[in-house]
């Protein structure tokens, strides 16, 4: 096992982890981006884990850095490197780390005195910050970038990669990238001058990055909606779910303007709260815009008697739910795929609704971009299921690709289909797929008017009590969902042996480091990645042909162990619940360690 | 088409006759005030030439929130969930700012379960005739008090309501909304001069519709029964509506009577019945809503009008034609596009 510096003095090469303890609201998010970004450039793959507080200043925060050779991108439990700029936490932040680790300090905390068996490199910061900046009031954002200095010269990072770093992370605003520069310089500077060489961390130039983007979750969300041609936008603000919208604002205010008259073709509004915002989707949707709004648990929960009338009357709309700890507030500001049954059943009575899970920043954008032309073709809503995980950190992708195919718009008809049509009825079935013909408001002509009720219809839309109409239109609506089957993204497969693991969304790193390690030590695995609810066949098939299956999943309960259960209770027997949720994002080792502890 | 026999039914400016306007028979119960309000919204869209394709009927839940299936059936309904009408106005008209759409909603539905929504609806300025059927009680769960119930009022079998009730029109006219009106579903006269008022405003028209319930509020001691809205209605004026393909041909009465135009050339006349009442005044509309309230009386007519408070569509001035119908060719930006951003985040 390649881990940490407790089992030898060997140099690792481009794998190990850092992690640097800060204040949260002190700037330290720049600075870490910075040295994550510049070990990118390095052509090193890299992820980055900013651990943060519910809070806007104050309170302790901590960003994990990893790089790994082998392109490990999930978290990593051990630490190699600590950088320890936080008072309050510093005996903490020390105490867990592995014997042989480094440290580096704010010299006048005086760590080293607490073990003997740490590597320890103590800076004194303000010293250096006082010297490099001479604007007092900057000093303590500047503080950082001094480590960012420090850590480079000591890991061997280039301070080219550095800088360009700096200047992207602080785009547009030269003055504080020059600033910047300096500060790193000044603490390579010291380092070089002061700090003994080590040779147990290092990185070194690779090219495993070369052509890739770096970006976080939301980022990929809002652009798969700007290039689906998103309409109308109804939100209200929730952690991690805001950026979603606010990228895409910003996205919008370049791409979506209409050339002639500058005006803008999106309409994105602020609403007073959940409800209201699913409200304005679903009657956009119902009036023909593709629209979408984005939320975490909490903006579900409120949601929920509206997603329960848009499923009834068929009215489209997107769902991006950013899911974090719940239940209630929980913990705002860490990851959890909670909200796995919530938004497959989402509301009363009897629904089932459509869920992608997107594991990557490609699928984030594509199932994004898939989600409106599936709202649009099963005129439902649609649930696009990521994680503050995903949503949130930093990471490395492929670019993406264009999608260059027209927008499916589902069955609409206009003036002319209706003036042909003899005996049009809103839910009538002429397809066989479950999925009847619409019509939008302001359709020219005198035909295709309807009325949308949430009370029991027919139909011709028309309010019935009759049980057969009751009956025709559930079992439809129900009909509609394997309809969906032949719609939504396959699961991923690997492998053939009878030793399964099944796994979705931000799972997907840890799985993949998981078998390299179990396969190490001697247990071979098959790896099927859901993408979607409904499930399709070839999920059927693949847990038919598996001995056991661990289902991995970042909840308590293990929700999709349920839905499997509920779908598939001929294979319920073989299902293994591999279970994470402390808040933080998964890691292989615990996979490993849950796996190993059924098999003892 | 054979010449007009003399039996003809009338037709508006679309040729079209009033039963072009009607909706599903009506399963209120009889004698319910929300009937005789679906009847001046059906005479007022036909007076007005409003074409059904374009226009919408919204709803939350209520017996009041059933009536948009009993009027224009050539229109779009949607009789969405109980309070929420406002947000499905707002939605359908960020999609299509083409559209006219006419939400109807219950004292229950806006006043309570709905009275967030509401407040953020006229805080937009959505454009949307709002009609509230205000009867003091939910009618469809039964004949429990609503927020608008006045103290002292008692229900059928005999509770007295002693919470004070919130009142719909001071609250629109301190929101900032631009058309605030009040009337009695007995008085088709004036009901229908303020729909037709409503229907030509570009912004969010609020109507307090009073609409006695005489299933179970109906009682001479209800402030909101027939007897006791037709003994306490004070109309502020005597109201005129002239539309805008009709201005140049109709000449408006001079002498005490005020005009307002709408921003599409309709006029509406004020001839004043009380005092001076000036429906431009916000200050001056307060203080005689607040003064007849001290005297148990219903004001009613149109009493505050902005015809020109900018709309949502002033706050999210996205481009003229309908974005719901857009092409993609115009919501989709290019390759180029895409690559230009891939390249920023490498
Ligand atoms: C979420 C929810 N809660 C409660 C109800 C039950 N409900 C239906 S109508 C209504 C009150 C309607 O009162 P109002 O809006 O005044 O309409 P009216 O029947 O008096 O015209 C209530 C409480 C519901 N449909 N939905
Ligand atoms: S219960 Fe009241 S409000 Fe409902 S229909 Fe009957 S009279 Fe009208
Ligand atoms: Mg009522």
């Amino acid at each position: 096992m390649t881990t940490s510096l407790a089992e030898g003095s060997a140099t690792l090469v481009n794998d190990f982890s850092i992690e640097v303890a800060t204040v949260n609201g002190s700037g330290s998010q720049t600075a870490n981006n910075v040295l994550m970004r510049t070990i990118f450039q390095m052509g090193v793959p890299v992820s980055g884990k900013n651990l943060f507080p519910s809070n806007i200043a104050g309170l302790p925060t901590w960003f994990q850095i990893r790089a790994s050779a082998k392109g490990y991108v999930a978290r990593k439990h051990d630490i190699d490197l600590m950088i320890c700029m936080n008072p309050e936490t510093a005996k903490e932040d020390v105490a867990k780390l592995k014997p042989g680790a480094i440290c580096i300090f704010d010299e006048p905390l005086k760590l080293d005195s607490l073990r003997t068996d740490l590597i320890w490199y103590p800076v004194p910061f303000q010293k250096l910050v006082t010297a490099s900046c001479p604007e007092p009031k900057l000093h303590k954002l500047i503080k950082n970038m001094i480590y960012v200095g420090v850590a480079a010269q000591l890991l061997g990072l280039d301070m080219a990669e550095a800088k360009s770093a700096i200047t992207k992370q602080l785009k547009g605003k030269a003055k504080a990238a020059e600033l910047n520069h300096v500060a790193a310089q000044a603490g390579y500077d010291w380092a070089a001058a002061n700090m003994p060489e080590q040779h147990r961390l290092k990185i070194v130039r690779d090219d495993k990055t070369r052509g890739q983007i770096m970006l976080d979750g939301n980022s990929a969300c809002a652009l798969g909606a700007i290039f689906a041609g998103v309409t109308v936008v109804g939100w209200y603000p929730i952690t991690p779910a805001s950026t979603v919208v606010e990228y895409l604002i910003d996205y919008a205010d370049e791409l979506r303007k209409d050339p002639v008259t500058g005006r803008p073709t999106v309409a994105i509004v602020q609403m007073e709260d959940e409800l209201a915002s699913a409200g304005v989707i679903l009657a956009a949707g119902w009036a023909g815009a593709r629209s979408m709004t984005s939320t975490a648990g909490p903006g579900i929960s409120l949601m929920s008697e509206f997603i329960g009338l848009g499923y009834f009357v068929e009215a489209p709309a997107v769902f991006v739910n950013v899911q974090r700890t719940g239940p209630s507030t929980g913990l705002p500001t860490r990851t959890q795929q909670g909200d796995i049954e919530l938004c497959a059943k989402a509301s009363h009575g009897d629904t089932h609704h459509v869920c992608l899970y997107p594991a990557n920043m490609e699928e984030c954008f594509r199932f994004t971009y898939d989600a409106f032309d599936l709202a649009e073709r099963l005129q439902t809503p649609i649930f696009l299921m990521t994680d503050l995980d995903l949503g949130m950190q930093n990471w490395a992708s492929k670019p993406f690709t264009f999608p260059g195919k027209p927008f499916d718009r589902g069955k609409v008809l206009g003036e002319k289909e209706l003036a042909e049509l003899k005996d049009w009825g809103r839910y009538k079935d002429l397809d066989g797929d479950a999925i009847c013909a619409r019509t939008l408001p302001g359709t020219p002509g005198g035909k295709g008017a309807y009325f949308t009720r949430g009370t029991g219809h027919n139909e011709y839309a028309y309010y019935s009590e009759k049980p057969d109409d009751w009956t025709k239109l559930v079992d439809r609506l129900r009909r509609k969902l394997e309809t969906a089957k032949s719609l939504v993204p396959r699961p991923v497969v690997d492998g053939e042996d009878r030793r399964g693991i099944l796994a979705f969304g931000s799972s997907d790193p840890a799985v993949f480091e998981a078998r390299d390690l179990l396969r190490a030590a001697g247990k071979e695995t098959s790896y099927l990645r859901l993408r979607a609810f409904p499930f399709t066949a070839e999920v059927d098939a693949w847990l038919e042909a598996r001995e056991v299956v661990y289902v991995v999943e970042q909840n308590r309960d293990g929700q999709m162990t349920a839905l499997l259960r509920d779908f598939y209770p001929q294979h319920a027997m073989r299902f293994r619940k591999v279970l994470h949720y402390d808040g933080t994002a998964l890691n292989a080792q615990t996979l490993v360690d849950q796996i190993s502890g059924y098999e003892k | 088409m054979t010449t007009a026999a003399p039996s003809a039914p009338a037709t508006n400016r679309l040729g079209l006759t009033k039963q072009d306007y009607v909706g599903s028979k009506s399963t209120l119960c009889p004698g319910c005030g929300h009937d005789a309000i679906t009847a001046q919204i059906i005479a007022a869209a036909w007076e007005m030439g409003l074409e059904g394709s374009k226009v919408t009927k919204l709803s939350g839940i209520g017996c009041s929130s059933k009536s948009p299936a009993y009027f224009l059936n050539q229109s779009w309904g949607f009789n969405s969930v109980h309070g929420r009408a406002a947000a499905i106005a707002t939605g359908t008209a960020l999609a299509n700012k083409t559209l006219k759409n006419i939400l109807v909603s219950g004292d229950g539905d806006s006043m309570s379960i709905g009275m967030g929504q509401l407040v953020h609806l006229i805080r937009r300025n959505v454009p949307v005739v709002y009609i509230l059927e205000d009867n003091g009680v939910y009618g469809l769960t039964k004949g429990q008090f609503s927020a608008t119930a006045d103290v002292g009022s008692t229900l059928k079998h005999g509770d007295v309501n002693e919470i004070p009730p919130i009142d719909p029109c001071s609250l629109a006219i301190e929101l900032g909304c631009g058309f605030v009106a009040r009337s009695f579903s007995g008085n088709p006269k004036q009901l229908n001069a303020i729909l037709k008022a409503a229907m030509a405003h570009t912004g969010c028209a609020i109507i307090d519709v009073i609409s006695p319930c005489v299933t179970f509020n109906n009682h001479d001691s209800s402030t909101k029964s027939y007897k006791n809205a037709k003994d306490h209605d004070y109309p502020v004026h005597d109201l005129g509506f002239v539309q805008y393909n009709e201005v140049e041909e109709v000449e408006i009465r001079a002498g005490d009577a005020r005009e307002v135009a709408f921003p599409d050339g309709s006029v509406v006349s004020f001839r004043a019945v009380k005092d001076d009442y000036d429906p431009t005044n916000k200050l001056a509309a307060m203080q005689a809503i607040h003064a007849s309230k001290a005297k148990q009386e219903f004001l009613t007519g149109i009493l505050y009008l902005d015809p020109q408070a900018p709309t949502i569509h002033h706050f999210c001035p996205t481009v003229d034609e309908p974005l719901a119908t857009l092409p993609q060719a115009r919501t989709q930006p290019g390759p180029e596009a895409l690559e230009r951003i891939m390249q920023g985040l490498m």
